[in-house]
């Protein structure tokens, strides 16, 4: 009897531990991958020079710097109207990392220094520690252009798609 | 009455919504003229050396309109983001010079870009004159 109770403890605890693995531990409660999202400004206007970033992948300060500095957008000038703007903005400030539930946007999140406002999400610890065995010549590749182009590799990263088991990196 | 609504309603279709290369060169034109009494006409030759010309930007790059678009129109071009633009002459992407405010919205960033300033009237009533030579 005592060893069949035994028995019933054991299966119970690796049933919930895995249970709680699976959902991503305690705290972080949502599913594994970035939830799908849309504002059809945003899909427009965010698409049109590079691919587009899912809100979830950078914490609400960093968006409002970008959204502020559209005149200067990494060297390029992406001005819009007010009204288009503030739109956007709204939008990606509500999804944004510390919004969100769901483990990538909270390990991202966690991995940003409470001082720190990152414009790219490849300037984050979460990033450099995720892609940490792929070399710079292989971000330099034509058919990857730079860190910057999530897509290349992740095919479903602008759906908030970004599973180890999708990646396929490009000659 | 019947008639004056479709007038009405053409006019809005041609001012708001949608317009043809041609139109847009029109309204150019118009601008053009203030800016500049003198003015004589659009030439597509000034808009292909004003799309191929490279300046030296502030950056240190050397940068023309070309550098994303190809120096050949009917190509597809590449950001540096590395993103496809599509066509820019009309004969292969019909979109193109039909929508005033996409036309303005991206003369507005792209000078900016490429020469530091904003264009004249002059110049994108030349581009789209090139734009349209290009068969």
């Amino acid at each position: 009897m005592k060893k069949w109770l035994q028995f019933l403890v054991l299966v119970t605890s690796i049933t919930s531990t895995s249970a709680l693995l699976a959902s991503g531990g305690l705290g972080e409660g949502g599913s594994k991958q970035l939830p799908p999202v849309m504002n059809a400004k945003w899909k427009a206007e965010c698409s049109s020079c590079h691919m587009l970033y899912h809100p979830g992948l950078l914490p609400e300060r960093s968006w409002r710097t970008v959204m502020a500095g559209l005149d200067k957008h990494f060297g390029e000038n992406a001005g819009l109207d007010a009204a288009t703007r503030d739109e956007i903005t709204s939008f990606l400030a509500l999804n944004s990392a510390d919004k969100l539930d769901n483990r990538r946007s909270s390990r991202i999140n966690q991995s940003i220094p409470a001082s720190a406002t990152p414009l790219r999400v490849s300037e984050t610890r979460y990033f450099t520690s995720k892609h940490d065995e792929i070399s710079a010549s292989t971000f330099k590749r034509k058919s990857v252009g730079s860190a910057s182009n999530c897509i290349a590799c992740h095919r479903g990263a602008e759906k908030g798609d970004f599973s180890e088991s999708q990646v396929r990196i490009p000659r | 009455m019947r008639k004056y609504y479709v007038l009405l309603g053409m006019l809005f279709s041609v001012n708001v919504f949608a317009a043809t290369p041609q139109e847009l060169l029109k309204q150019y034109e118009v601008q053009a003229k203030q800016e500049n009494a003198a003015f004589a006409g659009f030439s597509a030759d000034a808009g292909a050396s004003f799309f191929r010309t490279e300046r030296a930007h502030s950056n240190g790059q050397k940068v023309s309109c070309a550098t994303c678009h190809t120096s050949d129109p009917r190509n597809q071009g590449k950001t540096r983001a590395n993103k496809v633009i599509e066509p820019m002459a009309p004969i292969v992407n019909a979109q193109r010079f039909t929508d005033p405010v996409k036309v303005e919205k991206w003369f507005g960033r792209n000078c900016k870009d490429v020469l530091e300033r904003a264009c004249t009237a002059k110049e994108k009533g030349d581009y789209i004159q090139f734009m349209l030579s290009v068969r």
